[in-house]
């Protein structure tokens, strides 16, 4: 006996068995990503005041870039309106608007994946600074005329490495003022002011990664875990899009069940960004 | 049984017919097979091997409790040659290396012997078979499942040679304790424990999409929802529970990890001092946040643990009592309703933690509330029996005494679901004997009980009736004397954390009478391993030289497993099942025999 309803539909449930696997699958998924934004919630309320040192707040805000993260979420939106386009060209049975489509889709991931390394990257450099006197600076740092960068791990400065290697200063270029909410005071020349800081006056600083603060350690894990299945629906889409193609001439019903399933996990991968831009990068 | 004989001459003919064309090679055929079969077998024997695994482990641990600061006999030496001296001087049991057989024993039995010996296992085998399928719906998931598991399975074993040794936190791996074992080594047991839970998480979750998208979509013609054998209602809600409930677990195992590789502070609160210093990290997480996270699959697993139990003693019982299963569906509303509950009773494990008291309240309700379903269940299976002629073979045996253990099980737990006598009885030894009555005489014994009843399907051959009645009696005898010593030492207020067995806490003359239950327990424990050897004897006996199956069918049974060739070749039927009925159709009035299978048609 063969293994009934690969491709075909059970009558009585309406679906053939990859799309029940499927749905399947993104409920785990979505246990798994709800666990997660459940641990950000409680991480956020249960914070105690005044430990991020920038501002009067737990949870520190307004650190993430809201311009890049909206152009993000454009990207991913226009790649999930094409998976659609690329399954329903299949299904209008015009194999090479399907193709134009998966590449645009995949393109678009890989663009999106370029864009978040940027925004890492930024991250690994972009350090907060507690000095003597209480008060607290956020911004790029610069150690013997040299910028950290975010691929060499070594780069990542502390306090006490500071203090090891003999640095008695370092320039802080300053990131704009903001108040309690995270919004930016005011806009003009005073932007990037450049300051010197004298290590000995630095009481903390580290870098924004997650060992700085449970925010930043959320951030990453969640974004990293998106960018992980950003990457996996990319590479699977990319192989339906050429070696896997074949199949459209052996059997083109199993084929565009394929694409359907694939596109359904398309969805979901943007649907858990739409939840998670908002809740990281505005909330 | 003519049709059933004819049946076993065409399976002969296929196969050999099937090697004159193209013979599978050992790797293809043991190893990357896809026929569901060969996987539960795979399941099965890796996980009885992971089995007797955990039970030296807790043999170990029980001299130790017995006798502390003796060398363990026999493999004391063997023990500090692996591990080092300082996990075990002179052959005696450092408090460290008790602390990582402790943790190891609850992994090892929980993850890595019981789900995948009653879900990979029996399930894997069995579900296909009942519900009249040809094989899983995804067989290459079904083959990645597995070995994703035994990946797991190697990584959780070779932690115990990384320096500092296998993981030592507790099976629930609690932080912060967990992120502050080994401050100097940060890639140490605990952080093998994680990476292997990652792998065995993978392993369920490919399992129980693969489960639950066989039961729906491939039940054969006339196998309606209210058709389907107990077993198999069981295995579906088991499904959703590993499908829904490990993937907190796997998002909380990653926080850990970076806590432990990265420095960051999920479940690090601000201020921790660690061995008389604070520790350098940014603080600011939640310990609650752990636990909430490790309950939220820790409960349902334990309905994972007990729900195909169930399903294997319903099989097995309404076989041998010869009438219908009473209360079938109330059975099966009743699964559905502890699988539903069981994910929101979690927290019941945390009432010791401040987090209030109408947190705790809620909890302590829903908790009440999921015993209604399982007394149901039982309640059934008891009544069941009334007026059956029941046969006395050693899967019934099993079967049998799954009722009364699994029940004292079960009550013991209700003291521990109410929050008031919760507080006084909380990691005492009370919860290990609450804990272990589930799964031990229950869990096992079902085990034990699938085993017997369904070799001769797998096998062709029966296993020997003598030495299984006394593998029961004794497992039945040393099992109950291991575990009811426990209520009366956590009654004492024993803790289970104790690597000492209590003696500092008794040795100040308090009740030394509780002391000496550790000597009567390790002597049980002694006797119960040697109630496994007969068993050991007969499961690879019988292989080669058991009673050979009278038919295809010889417990004259109702379901669609035995309607197949034995054993079933691939692809499982030979011609198309149909189910004419529901599952437990025996002693109809005015059937030809005592028992109408569900695939004949008169």
């Amino acid at each position: 006996m063969e293994i009934p309803y690969t491709y075909k539909a059970r009558p009585d449930t309406g679906l053939y068995n990859a799309k029940v696997g499927i749905w399947l699958f993104l409920a785990s998924e979505i246990m798994l990503f709800g666990a997660l934004f459940s641990a950000y919630i409680l991480l956020r309320v249960s914070a105690p005041v005044g430990f991020w040192p920038d501002v009067a707040l737990a949870w520190p805000r307004g650190l993430l870039n809201i311009p890049i993260g909206t152009f993000n979420t454009a990207v991913l939106i226009t790649s999930s309106v094409t998976v659609v386009l690329a399954w329903a060209a299949l299904k209008m049975n015009n194999f090479a608007r399907f193709r134009v489509y998966m590449v645009i889709t995949v393109l678009c991931a890989f663009a999106f994946l370029g864009i978040k390394s940027f925004e890492y990257n930024d991250k690994f450099s972009h350090y907060v600074i507690r000095l003597q006197d209480g008060k607290a600076l956020t911004g790029h740092i610069e150690v013997d005329g040299k910028h950290p960068r975010f691929w060499n791990f070594s780069d990542q400065w502390s306090v006490a490495k500071l203090a090891e290697q003999k640095v008695a200063k370092i320039k802080v270029e300053m990131d704009p003022e903001r108040d309690v909410h995270g919004h930016v005071k005011a806009h003009g020349s005073h932007d990037h002011e450049v300051r010197e800081v004298a290590v000995s006056d630095i009481v903390f600083m580290g870098s924004y990664t997650p060992a700085t603060h449970p925010f930043f350690a959320v951030y990453f894990l969640i974004t990293a875990l998106h960018g992980l299945h950003v990457l996996g629906g990319a590479l699977v889409l990319g192989y339906f899009a050429f070696p896997g193609a074949k199949m459209w001439k052996s059997n083109p019903e199993q084929f565009i069940n394929r694409i359907e399933v694939g596109g359904l996990f398309w969805h979901f991968v943007d649907l858990v960004w739409i939840f998670l831009f908002p809740v990281v990068y505005l909330l | 049984m003519q049709s059933t004989a004819s049946h076993a001459h065409t399976s002969a003919t296929d196969s050999s017919h099937g090697h004159a064309h193209h013979e599978p090679g050992f790797f293809s055929k043991y190893i990357f097979s896809t026929d569901h079969k060969v996987i539960g077998i795979q399941y099965g024997v890796s996980a009885l091997l992971f089995l007797l695994f955990g039970f030296f482990l807790m043999l170990a641990m029980r001299f130790q409790l017995a006798n502390p600061g003796k060398p363990v006999p026999l493999v004391g030496p063997l023990l500090e040659k692996v591990l080092g001296e300082d996990m075990a001087k002179a052959g005696v049991m450092g408090g460290d290396l008790y602390n990582s057989f402790g943790a190891m024993h609850g992994t090892i039995m929980v993850f890595l012997a019981i789900v995948p010996v009653l879900f990979g296992a029996f399930g894997n085998y069995v579900t296909p078979l009942q519900i009249g399928a040809p094989d899983m719906a995804f067989p290459r998931l079904n083959m990645a499942s597995f070995h994703a598991y035994f990946l797991g399975g190697v990584v959780m074993i070779a932690s115990f040679f990384t320096p500092g040794g296998a993981a030592r936190s507790g099976w629930t791996s609690y932080s912060p304790l967990a992120s502050v074992t080994d401050l100097v080594n940060r890639f140490d047991g605990q952080t093998y424990w994680l990476m292997g839970m990652v792998l065995l998480i993978t392993s369920s979750l490919l399992g129980s999409v693969n489960f639950i998208a066989t039961i729906i979509q491939l039940r054969c013609r006339g196998m309606s929802w209210m058709r389907m054998p107990f077993f198999v209602w069981a295995q579906f809600v088991t499904g959703f529970l590993l499908l829904l409930a490990f993937p907190p677990l796997e998002a909380a195992g990653l926080m850990q990890l970076m806590d432990n590789l990265f420095g960051s502070s999920f479940f690090l609160p601000q201020g921790l001092v660690v061995s008389g210093s604070p520790l350098q990290v940014s603080g600011g997480g939640s310990p609650l946040l752990w636990q909430h996270l490790f309950w939220f699959l820790g409960h349902p697993e334990v309905y994972v643990l007990i729900l195909p139990a169930i399903g294997i003693v319903t099989e097995v019982i309404s076989n041998n009592i010869r009438k219908p299963l009473w209360g079938y569906k109330s059975m099966v509303y009743s699964v559905m309703s502890i699988g539903f509950l069981s994910f929101i009773v979690w927290a019941h494990h945390m009432y010791l933690t401040g987090m209030g008291t109408k947190v705790a309240t809620f909890f302590q309700t829903t908790t009440m509330m999921i015993s209604i379903p399982s007394v149901i269940i039982l309640t059934a299976l008891f009544i069941s029996l009334w007026g059956g002629s029941i046969r006395f073979n050693s899967a019934s045996l099993f079967a049998l005494s799954f009722l009364p253990m699994f029940g004292i099980g079960g009550l013991t737990g209700l003291p521990l679901g109410f929050n008031a006598s919760d507080i006084f009885l909380h990691d005492s030894y009370y919860v290990i004997g609450h804990f272990h009555y589930v799964v031990a005489p229950g869990t096992m014994f079902a085990v034990f009980a699938g085993i017997y009843y369904w070799f001769p399907k797998i096998t062709g051959r029966h296993m020997n009736e003598l030495l299984g009645k006394l593998h029961w009696a004794g497992s039945l005898f040393f099992m109950n004397c291991v575990f009811a010593p426990m209520f009366i030492q956590g009654f004492k207020g024993m803790s289970r954390r104790m690597s000492d067995g209590g003696t500092t806490y008794f040795g100040l003359g308090v009740d030394p009478g509780v002391l000496k239950l550790n000597n009567m327990i390790f002597w049980s424990a002694i006797g119960l391993g040697i109630c496994q050897i007969p068993f050991i004897i007969n499961f690879f006996s019988s292989i080669f030289m058991g009673k050979r199956a009278a038919s295809d069918n010889p417990w004259q049974a109702t379901t669609l497993e035995w309607s197949t060739p034995t054993p079933p070749p691939h692809g499982n039927f030979l011609q198309e099942p149909v189910a004419y009925r529901g599952p437990y159709e025996y002693s109809v009035p005015g059937a030809k025999s005592d028992f109408s299978p569900q695939g004949d048609k008169n």
